[in-house]
């Protein structure tokens, strides 16, 4: 023992590190991820709190209620239209979308060659980025006018007289703001989201399964449809799903080119409204503690329930995937 | 050499503080908030006031609504509403209601080979149209009145504010006025269910729509429709004249409203006199009459300010398209301040030498 402390160079006590720091630390770190908690409870909580009148006045009805009359001494409000609106502008945009996406994605994971790829990817990641203001301006200024003078005056009435599907394309308004431009709108927005998780999940299809499959003989589509996309199937539904959570809840672009009429469209050239453009639009001239704000305060309630469950969904469809 | 400079200016600065500092005392500041429509001149009315009697302005157009919320909860001198409150609704905030110049709402039209002030429109057809009954322009009744214009057949879209909005309460109450159907039915607000036609934001939305749909009309605030050359239109008053929407059937409506009525309120929708547009209202401030004592100076440099603009501000008003009042109302809201606005040991803030 003594040898030993003689042959080494002698040595001070071990400097103690202190804990302290690492339980502030962590303090604050387990704060920091609680706030995130108490904020969502917070913001529920408030909305549910402004919506109590309205809920009260109304009762379940509120939801598939369809009159929204603000007009003072004959309140009655109804979420039914803006609903409607929010669910059917957010499906179209995704069904326009979602080939467009599949396109891109297969596009770049299996056909565009190796110096194309970073552009063209980098080019969906700027789009994701733009701000949703300018797609509305650039939606009320470019797009509504095309639609109203190239689709609608032009082919309107050879739509509206084809069988069966005829009722979608009849419509009395020609003023080009519609659902069918606010869906057309919303999908070039989510488009590059759900081009990016399409494009991410393809890459991830191990490359022995896709190489086992050409050494069968299969074509490139075989490929894909055979191997790629069964492979992918749950992810390539949550990123679908993560792009419409967006469009539930965009609200400037639509509001510019919806037509913020409170009228269930029958027909995709009819405007209507949906749940955020509703809010924009009425939320800075209803009075404190007025039923119309209430019921403003019951459609953000109705909003947060409905991306909160598209959200939960994708998040669970893409869990494998996240791991 | 930069240091030189750099002393230079720090002795400069230090030579201009006290004088700033004296300026700065002599500055009050008011603020206040409210409805967007007479924004424009309350910002002018505000630079103008600043140095004729150093009161600046702080205003923020949060729209008619906001301001309402933010005076009840008194965070702001004054209040700013485009539509009047009822007695009830004074009384139960504590506040003096009080107009400061007046506008007008027009139809405008985008009818290709229609000019401006032309297009004719009796009430019965406004209706018809804003109930979404008439489908095209070329409709035997719209023809019949405009004989010397060739109207095409083009689908009629009606254009409206999706916002809550003093112009639309001036609209619909017009609407109201004219049509027990439309009373009835959507009647008057700052937003209505309208039966028909597509909603925008703000006068440019509105005004958006109708130059880019051809066969479009819509309702705007007449300020912005001078300023960006809208094709507007003449209505038939109730007197039975097609009026054109100028300056002299505006202030027709003004001299003709009757200013002592309760609460600053004059009925000056649909007048039956000869000459006068039929949709032109005035615009509001809302003044606690109870104001705490920190807010005193406050109360007091508001009702200066106004009592300023009433004396000197009639011309900006006018360049800007407002409509000003005409004196006897300036006498009558003066008289008001003296009577109901008190501070908290009951003594009225407002006496004609304080200006």
């Amino acid at each position: 023992m003594s040898a030993s402390t003689s042959t080494f160079p002698p040595v001070g006590r071990r400097r103690r590190i202190s804990d302290t720091g690492d339980r502030i630390f962590a303090a604050l770190c387990t704060a920091a991820g609680g706030f995130v908690l108490v904020l969502l409870g917070a913001i529920i909580v408030t909305l549910f709190i402004g919506a109590l009148p309205a809920f009260e006045r109304f009762g379940v009805a509120f939801i598939w209620g369809t009159t929204w009359n603000p007009v003072e001494g004959r309140e009655e409000f109804g979420a039914g239209v803006s609903i409607v609106g929010t669910l059917v502008s957010s499906l179209l945009a995704i069904i326009f979308a979602v080939p467009i996406a599949f396109g891109i994605a297969f596009f770049l994971t299996e056909l565009a060659p190796g110096w194309l790829k970073r552009p063209i990817g980098t080019a969906i990641e700027l789009l994701a980025a733009v701000p949703s203001i300018i797609y509305g301006m650039w939606g009320l200024f470019v797009l509504v006018p095309f639609v109203q003078k190239n689709i609608q005056l032009a082919l309107g009435e050879q739509l509206a007289a084809l069988p069966l599907v005829g009722f979608l394309f009849e419509s009395t308004n020609f003023a080009g703001t519609s659902l069918f431009s606010a869906s057309l709108v919303l999908a070039i927005m989510i488009l590059p989201f759900i081009a990016a998780t399409m494009r991410d999940v393809f890459d991830q299809v191990p490359a022995v399964y896709k190489e086992s499959a050409y050494g069968l003989g299969a074509t490139r589509w075989e490929v894909m449809t055979g191997v790629v996309i069964p492979y992918t199937r749950v992810s390539v539904v949550g990123g679908i799903m993560l792009g419409l959570g967006r469009a539930l809840g965009e609200t400037m672009a639509v509001t510019f080119v919806i037509g913020n009429a409170n009228r269930i469209a029958t027909s995709l050239f009819d405007s209507t409204t949906t749940i955020a453009s509703v809010i924009a639009m009425e939320f800075p001239e209803s009075l404190a503690g007025s039923l119309q704000q209430s019921a403003l305060f019951a459609i953000g309630f109705l909003l947060f329930v409905i991306s909160f469950a598209v959200l939960a969904i994708s998040r669970w469809l893409l869990r494998p995937r996240l791991k | 050499m930069t240091h030189g400079i750099d002393r230079r200016a720090l002795l400069m600065g230090a030579a201009a503080l006290p004088a700033a500092g004296s300026a700065l005392a002599q500055q009050a500041t008011i603020t206040g908030a409210g409805a967007t429509f007479p924004r424009p001149l309350y910002d002018r009315w505000g630079a103008a006031a600043r140095d004729a009697i150093g009161i600046s302005l702080n205003y923020q157009s949060i729209g008619s609504g906001g301001g309402i919320n933010q005076i009840t909860a008194r965070t702001v001198d004054f209040g700013a509403s485009d539509a009047p409150l009822t007695s009830a609704q004074l009384a139960e905030r504590s506040l003096l209601q009080f107009p400061t110049v007046m506008g007008s709402v027009v139809l405008s039209v985008n009818i290709p080979g229609v000019p401006d002030n032309a297009l004719r429109l009796t009430p019965e057809l406004i209706i018809e149209i804003f109930f979404g009954r008439v489908q095209f322009w070329n409709d035997p009744r719209l023809v019949e009145l405009n004989r010397d214009l060739r109207l095409p057949r083009l689908p009629v879209s009606v254009a409206y504010r999706a916002d809550g909005s003093g112009t639309t309460w001036v609209w619909t109450t017009y609407l109201s006025r004219i049509s027990e159907e439309w009373r009835n039915g959507p009647g008057a607000g700052t937003s209505v269910r309208w039966p028909f036609g597509n909603g925008a934001r703000g006068n440019e939305g509105v005004s958006n729509i109708i130059r880019n749909t051809p066969g479009a009309i819509g309702y705007i605030e007449n300020a912005y429709a001078v300023v960006n050359r809208m094709i507007t239109t003449q209505i038939r008053n109730k007197a039975g004249q097609f009026v054109r929407p100028v300056p002299e059937t505006f202030l027709a409506t003004a001299a003709a409203a009757d200013w002592s009525a309760p609460n600053f309120a004059p009925d000056t929708i649909d007048l039956a006199l000869p000459n006068v547009w039929p949709a032109t209202s005035p615009t509001y401030i809302l003044l606690p009459t109870n104001p705490v004592a920190d807010r005193v100076a406050g109360s007091r440099n508001t009702m200066r300010f106004f009592d300023w603009a009433f004396r000197h501000g009639s011309q900006i008003a006018s360049s800007l398209e407002y409509i000003p009042l005409p004196t006897t109302a300036h006498d009558l809201i003066r008289a008001a301040w003296a009577r109901s606005v008190r501070d908290p040991a009951g003594n009225p803030i407002w006496t004609p030498s304080a200006a």
